[in-house]
């Protein structure tokens, strides 16, 4: 395992070093240490290595993420996972807002809590939360799933289109244009595959499922209230 | 653009410490607002019947001796003096409100920027760093602490503007954000009796603050009161003289991280703040939600 210490190698060198890793590399396994709350750390990588992060990150952490796994053993800022392409994103902390902001692939996991606008905007990225979910996540959310095995705050799936959502728990609200589905034996399987691979045992018949009614696809005078 | 950050300590053996542990939680929002910072600290209590008020002069040679010796004669008290960088803190043996009224009579020429029995206030032009070691921050014991640094990109970079505002006695306010209603609450607190130093938003936050616990709310109740008063965006955190609080709107979009132990309660825009602080791998970590008041009170 290569191990670099931020206390003593600059954030830009290290994210560098990551992303300049040829594809047939053998240096596979790094672990990056004392991160002390940077941003952009692990951002843009394109090879299939595992990244372990020890300690709390600032934003934007394994944005833009390609094949790469990245394990972040701490709590998160802003920004987690944003503009993921493919690979695997693992926080085992708590995310702030907007993680997995506009996600086109992969896997987001997250074992504890997400903030605000988690998956905003998200386009075929699955995230995993195993615990609860902030206000307005899925705002605008295009395609792939969002799990919550928790609760899900207000406005939920706010003028959402084609992805998503299942959650466990209560769901303090639903926003414009999201309503709930009935939960079919194909989404049931789908939950139960993602599950799995999120590593988390959960029942899929304890999750509803929730998303488009389809309504404000496209502009119509009688919904103007509801823009 | 700008940084908040507070440290409340609830184990009393940390104290003499607090000044070094905020210093490093303001450097730590440098890059957030590396223009000018702020900082009120409430350490070294004067006396029952003394106060302790935090006066600005651009001059660095200003006779703040002079006016010390003025008001002494003035007002038949003892006074006195202490200057760091181009601020003083003036104890006087008397209350506040009979020195506050002489100095705005005959000193117009000097800022007051806080006053209280405990509160200190030191804001300032340059980095983080420098400001911190202008005024000796690390030095300074006491139970809590709020900073603020600022990048400029609307306003010049005055001592006016800059934050911690201080309202009342004790009292002081950071923002993040900004207010839309601010003209109109303006209006209202004005009728209310209280007085506008500058056109600045966050300064009526900061006086309809001041208004409520006045009018008697306790700090949550003037937090909750302010959710429905004020719109805008914005990410508050206040200190009274023994209360701590944090306020985000309910659209939140303004940075936050509180962290937590058995030691003390620290708020910062982002974790890079609180990185440093003792025991922080332990601390519970989370970011404050949406339109929920935040309030730790000293027992």
């Amino acid at each position: 395992m290569n191990v670099i210490d931020l206390e003593r190698t600059p954030l830009r060198e290290v994210n560098q070093r990551l992303q300049g890793l040829p594809a047939e590399t053998n240096e596979r396994l790094w672990k990056l240490t004392n991160p002390h709350g940077e941003h952009a750390l692990a951002v843009g990588l394109t090879q299939p290595i595992e990244v372990h992060i020890d300690g709390h990150i600032g934003y934007y952490c394994a944005g833009m993420n390609q094949k790469a796994k990245v394990v972040i053993h701490g709590q998160c800022g802003v920004g987690v996972a944003e503009n993921m392409m493919s690979g695997e994103v693992v926080v085992k902390g708590t995310a702030s807002s907007a993680a997995g902001a506009t996600g086109q692939g992969g896997l987001l996991v997250i074992e504890g809590d997400a903030g605000t606008r988690c998956g905003i905007s998200m386009k075929g990225l699955d995230i995993v939360v195993k615990g609860s979910v902030g206000a307005m996540s899925a705002f605008m959310a295009q395609s792939g799933s969002l799990v919550v095995c928790g609760d899900a705050g207000a406005n939920l799936g706010d003028s959402i289109y084609e992805a998503k959502l299942y959650v466990r728990g209560s769901v303090e609200s639903l926003g414009a244009d999201c309503i709930e589905k009935k939960m079919t034996p194909h989404h049931l399987e789908k939950l139960a595959k993602l599950l799995k691979r999120a590593g988390i045992e959960a029942d899929p018949k304890g999750f509803r499922r929730y998303g488009s009614k389809r309504s404000l696809y496209n502009f119509h005078v009688d919904n103007v209230d509801a823009y | 653009m700008c940084g908040i950050v507070g440290l409340f300590l609830k184990n009393p053996a940390l104290k003499p410490a607090l000044g070094r542990h905020v210093e490093t939680m303001l450097i730590g929002m440098t890059e957030r607002g590396p223009d000018s910072a702020g900082i009120a600290v409430y350490h070294s209590a004067v006396p029952e019947g003394q106060c302790k008020i935090t006066l600005f002069n651009a001059d660095t040679h200003y006779h703040w001796r002079g006016l010390a010796g003025q008001l002494a004669d003035a007002l038949d008290v003892e006074t006195d003096i202490d200057q760091k960088g181009n601020h003083a803190r003036l104890v006087a043996h008397c209350p506040e409100e009979k020195v506050l009224p002489w100095l705005r009579a005959n000193h117009p020429d000097v800022r007051i920027m806080g006053y209280g029995q405990l509160m200190e206030v030191y804001k300032d032009m340059g980095l983080p760093a420098d400001v911190s070691a202008r005024y000796g921050l690390a030095g300074m014991e006491g139970s809590h602490a709020i900073g603020h640094t600022r990048m400029a990109t609307e306003s010049a970079v005055t001592t006016e503007h800059s934050h911690p505002f201080t309202p009342a006695s004790d009292m002081c306010l950071v923002h993040n954000g900004s207010l839309s209603n601010h003209n109109n609450l303006r209006k209202w607190l004005r009728r209310q009796g209280q007085e506008f130093e500058t056109d600045n938003d966050s300064e009526v936050a900061a006086r309809y603050f001041a208004y409520r616990l006045q009018e008697g709310a306790s700090l949550k109740e003037a937090m909750e009161a302010g959710l429905a008063d004020l719109d805008g965006f914005f990410t508050f955190t206040m200190g009274t003289k023994d209360g701590f609080a944090v306020l985000r709107d309910g659209i939140a979009c303004k940075p936050a991280v509180l962290a937590e132990n058995d030691d003390w309660v620290a708020m910062a825009s982002e974790f890079r703040s609180l990185a440093y602080l003792p025991n922080i791998e332990k601390a519970k970590i989370w970011e404050p939600a949406p339109a929920k008041v935040y309030t730790w009170t000293l027992h």
